[in-house]
């Protein structure tokens, strides 16, 4: 017997004694349902993760740009993202943005939405927590003396250059902390997917609870697999941040 | 060896949080102008588009549908207050035992608060929506639980786990010197923390849990998610009423956001004033 | 070896908001020379030797270096800056790279030159301000005379024709500070021009061909070391060296 069988066995032996009902472990059909969201999930942490880190290393260059109208945009996109409720602008996103796209036909001849819901929930989250990435990243350069940066202007470094191979390396080990917490935070919000109907984990969950009535196993697993979602992403960060440690360089 | 670096300078306020802190909410006048604006020119540019003649102005549509919007904002009022001061009191019992010399009472409150602070609010909502029953019995007397009573403990539990680490946070920002001072003053260690460490923290406490309750009050449009009849929920309503016009849409959710703004907006005020007060105090 | 003058400044004025700080400076530098600009705090020391390498701009008077007009608009700022070098009073290395990679940086960066010969040139540099054997140290873990000489290597990578000093000495332990003047000496009889502003008077006059002193703005007097220091003309330079020596 193979160990995947002994635990599907002890699983289904568990239920049939106790009525404790975790059918992702012996059911097939569930298990292949529940990877999946777990797999989306993962997949929606993973983009907007690195979505909204790249957002706010951009957002952060606009915001130092000569251009007055970039910093206003730059600014306008802060405000309008950090101080509303991320299930508003999902909403706004899935029902409002896309109702102004063009629908495709699909190969059966069914209108399907240019955009679909998972690539929605990505933006979504993405510039939500791209808004705070680019706060973040921002108070790291202004912790930055700007001596330093002048000695790269007087190397003949251009402007681009010196954000690139000096200010950002710098204001990233100034600001991981806080990075590391709004990251957390981006995590826990994936679960706002669930409300456009992106068979993320919670809403697969919710799917076989539904037909299976196994509210409180289902639970148990979401929390067990959140928290070590958000435990992974932290030891991550943590291993990052002492790998980018320099002698006297911070704390 | 000596490091000489031009002194890298301290991180801004909003940064210099607690880890896994929340975000701090800031809002400022101009946003409620915005909002507004955007009401006016979504609804104006949608009259102009499908003529006034066969459809009611959007602004009329607002005004019709406002008693049932503010009746829905109303419950999420009620929500966030229940839930924080739940949430609250349980916090402060959580947060004392964060910082209390017992090591087993430390350790099961360090667990508890950070599975509370660590799980994804919805999944909590989720989990006391279903969990709950719809009615309790209570000796002869039978308790119903509607939704929105099950939102209230549902986000009950991170304001919790959140306060808890803001009590923590609090006691631990006042210097050791207090806790040397007092117990060589003779006081108990019950004493010293009641009489003189609790009532210096206290001050420094208030402006993260307001902004908890700021928070809080925008995250109960999740209840919507799970059912509660919320502005949200009401909102999507109003617009199937209405025949789900799209150039509806902007003007209500903007709508909706401009209510949030106007609670919200004097409680994000009055804590970045008591950030600034105390940090040029300290 | 003197024939035209590698830098010319010619009536230089620089303000910040209504304070005027330079008030119409004029010096040349000649190739090979070495002007040491002194003079009490505030006296527009640091902001003109600034100006030359446009760090900060200015909008009255000229600079020439090397016949290229720094108070143009048009102004190619890294051209300007491949022919001058610059050694701040805080070093300013980058503190996330090592010695080595702080002298490689803009050679690889800024004129695209291949690694392997960058790389073999700043072991050479950093072998030349006597840094051997710290070419993997990062600058937290180097003492401050240490990493200034890094500093130097550094902006001696761009292989400047123009190097300017802004009180690389003032923020220096004083047993360190010997160990830098040493590399700037060798660095001035290698022939390399050299504008410094410096507190260290018995360095100005062993290696200065001309000696500037400024105050309030303005040269007050300027004159070869021997003459400046043992017949000062002013009022104002005698009470200051007075006060100095």
């Amino acid at each position: 017997m193979t160990p995947g069988l002994a635990i599907a066995n002890w699983f289904s032996h568990l239920n049939d004694t106790t009525g404790v009902n975790f059918t992702i472990f012996y059911d097939p059909y569930d298990r292949a349902r529940f990877l999946n969201g777990f797999w989306v999930t993962l997949e929606l942490s993973g983009v907007t993760i690195v979505g909204s880190v790249l957002l706010g290393i951009v957002g952060a260059w606009g915001q130092m740009s000569r251009q007055g109208w970039i910093r206003w945009l730059v600014e306008g996109y802060i405000q309008l993202f950090r101080n509303t409720p991320p299930l508003v602008q999902m909403y706004f996103f899935y029902f409002g943005l896309s109702a102004l796209l063009p629908k495709m036909r699909n190969g059966v001849g069914f209108e399907e939405p240019l955009i679909n819901g998972f690539a929605w929930a990505c933006l979504s989250l993405i510039c939500f927590a791209g808004s705070f990435n680019v706060e973040i990243f921002r108070s790291g350069i202004e912790a930055i003396p700007t001596a330093t940066t002048e000695a790269a202007e007087s190397l003949g470094f251009t402007r681009l250059q010196t954000y690139i191979q000096v200010t950002l390396p710098l204001a990233l080990r100034i600001c991981l902390p806080a990075l590391t917490n709004n990251l957390v935070n981006l995590v826990k919000t994936t679960t706002l997917a669930y409300a456009i109907a992106v068979p993320e984990l919670l809403y697969v969950s919710n799917q076989i609870w539904s037909d299976n009535e196994n509210v409180p196993e289902m639970m148990l697993v979401l929390f067990v697999i959140y928290i070590a979602l958000v435990g992974i992403l932290v030891f991550a960060m943590h291993a990052w941040e002492r790998a980018l440690r320099r002698p006297g360089l911070g704390t | 060896m000596s490091a000489k670096f031009p002194v890298i300078l301290p991180l801004n306020a909003t940064l210099q949080r607690q880890p896994g802190g929340l975000p701090t909410l800031r809002l400022a006048p101009w946003h409620g102008i915005v909002l507004a604006a955007i009401i006016l020119f979504s609804s104006a540019a949608a009259d102009a588009a499908t003529g006034q003649a066969t459809q009611a102005g959007v602004l009329a549509v607002l005004a019709n549908w406002t008693p049932l919007l503010l009746r829905g904002f109303g419950l999420n009022i009620l929500i966030s207050f229940l839930s924080m001061a739940i949430g609250t009191v349980l916090g402060a019992f959580l947060g004392l035992g964060l910082i209390t010399p017992s090591r087993p009472t430390r350790a099961m409150s360090w667990l508890l608060t950070q599975f509370f602070r660590n799980a994804p609010w919805l999944v909590l909502l989720f989990f006391m929506i279903f969990l709950l029953p719809f009615q309790i019995h209570v000796g002869s007397h039978t308790i119903s639980l509607p939704g929105w009573l099950k939102a209230v403990i549902g986000l009950a539990l991170p304001v919790m786990a959140n306060v808890a680490e803001i009590v923590r946070g609090g006691v631990l920002s006042i210097p050791p010197g207090q806790w040397e001072a007092a117990e060589s003053l003779g006081f108990t260690r019950r004493q010293q923390l009641w009489l003189i460490i609790l009532p210096q923290s206290v001050k420094r406490m208030l402006p993260p849990w307001m902004n908890l309750y700021a928070i809080l009050t925008t995250s109960t449009t999740l209840a919507s998610i799970v059912g509660v009849n919320e502005v949200v929920t009401l909102a999507g309503q109003v617009l199937a009423a209405e025949g789900s016009r799209p150039n509806l849409l902007a003007p209500i959710y903007a709508y909706v956001l401009l209510m949030f703004f106007i609670y919200t907006y004097p409680i994000a005020w009055a804590t970045q004033r008591l950030e600034r007060r105390y940090q040029v105090r300290n | 070896m003197t024939t035209e003058p590698l830098v010319v400044i010619d009536n230089l004025h620089k303000s910040f908001g209504h304070v005027e700080v330079i008030k119409g400076v004029s010096l040349a530098v000649s190739k090979g020379d070495v002007a040491c600009i002194i003079g009490p705090s505030g006296s527009g020391k640091s902001t003109l030797i600034r100006c030359v390498n446009a760090l900060v701009p200015f909008e009255i008077g000229s600079i020439k270096v090397l016949g290229i007009e720094v108070n143009d608009p048009k102004l190619d700022k890294l051209k300007l800056r491949k022919h001058v070098g610059m050694v701040f009073q805080q070093y300013n290395l980058f503190p996330h790279r090592t010695a080595l990679q702080n002298v490689m940086m803009a050679p690889i960066q800024v004129l695209k030159r291949p690694k392997k010969e960058v790389e073999a040139e700043a072991y050479a540099l950093l072998k030349k301000v006597r840094l051997e054997g710290k070419e993997h140290a990062y600058p937290g873990e180097l003492s401050g005379g240490q990493q200034q000489r890094v500093a130097i290597a550094r902006s001696l990578a761009m292989k400047p024709d123009l190097m300017l000093f802004d009180e690389v000495t003032a923020a220096l332990d004083p047993e360190t500070v010997g160990e830098v003047l040493l590399t700037i000496r060798q660095l001035a009889e290698e022939g390399m021009t050299c504008i410094l502003v410096t507190h260290e008077m018995g360095f100005a006059r062993e290696v200065a061909n001309e000696v500037y002193f400024t105050d309030r703005g303005v040269i007050v007097e300027h004159a070869p070391p021997a003459q400046f220091f043992s017949a000062p003309r002013d009022p104002r330079t005698q009470a200051f060296l007075s006060q100095i020596l």
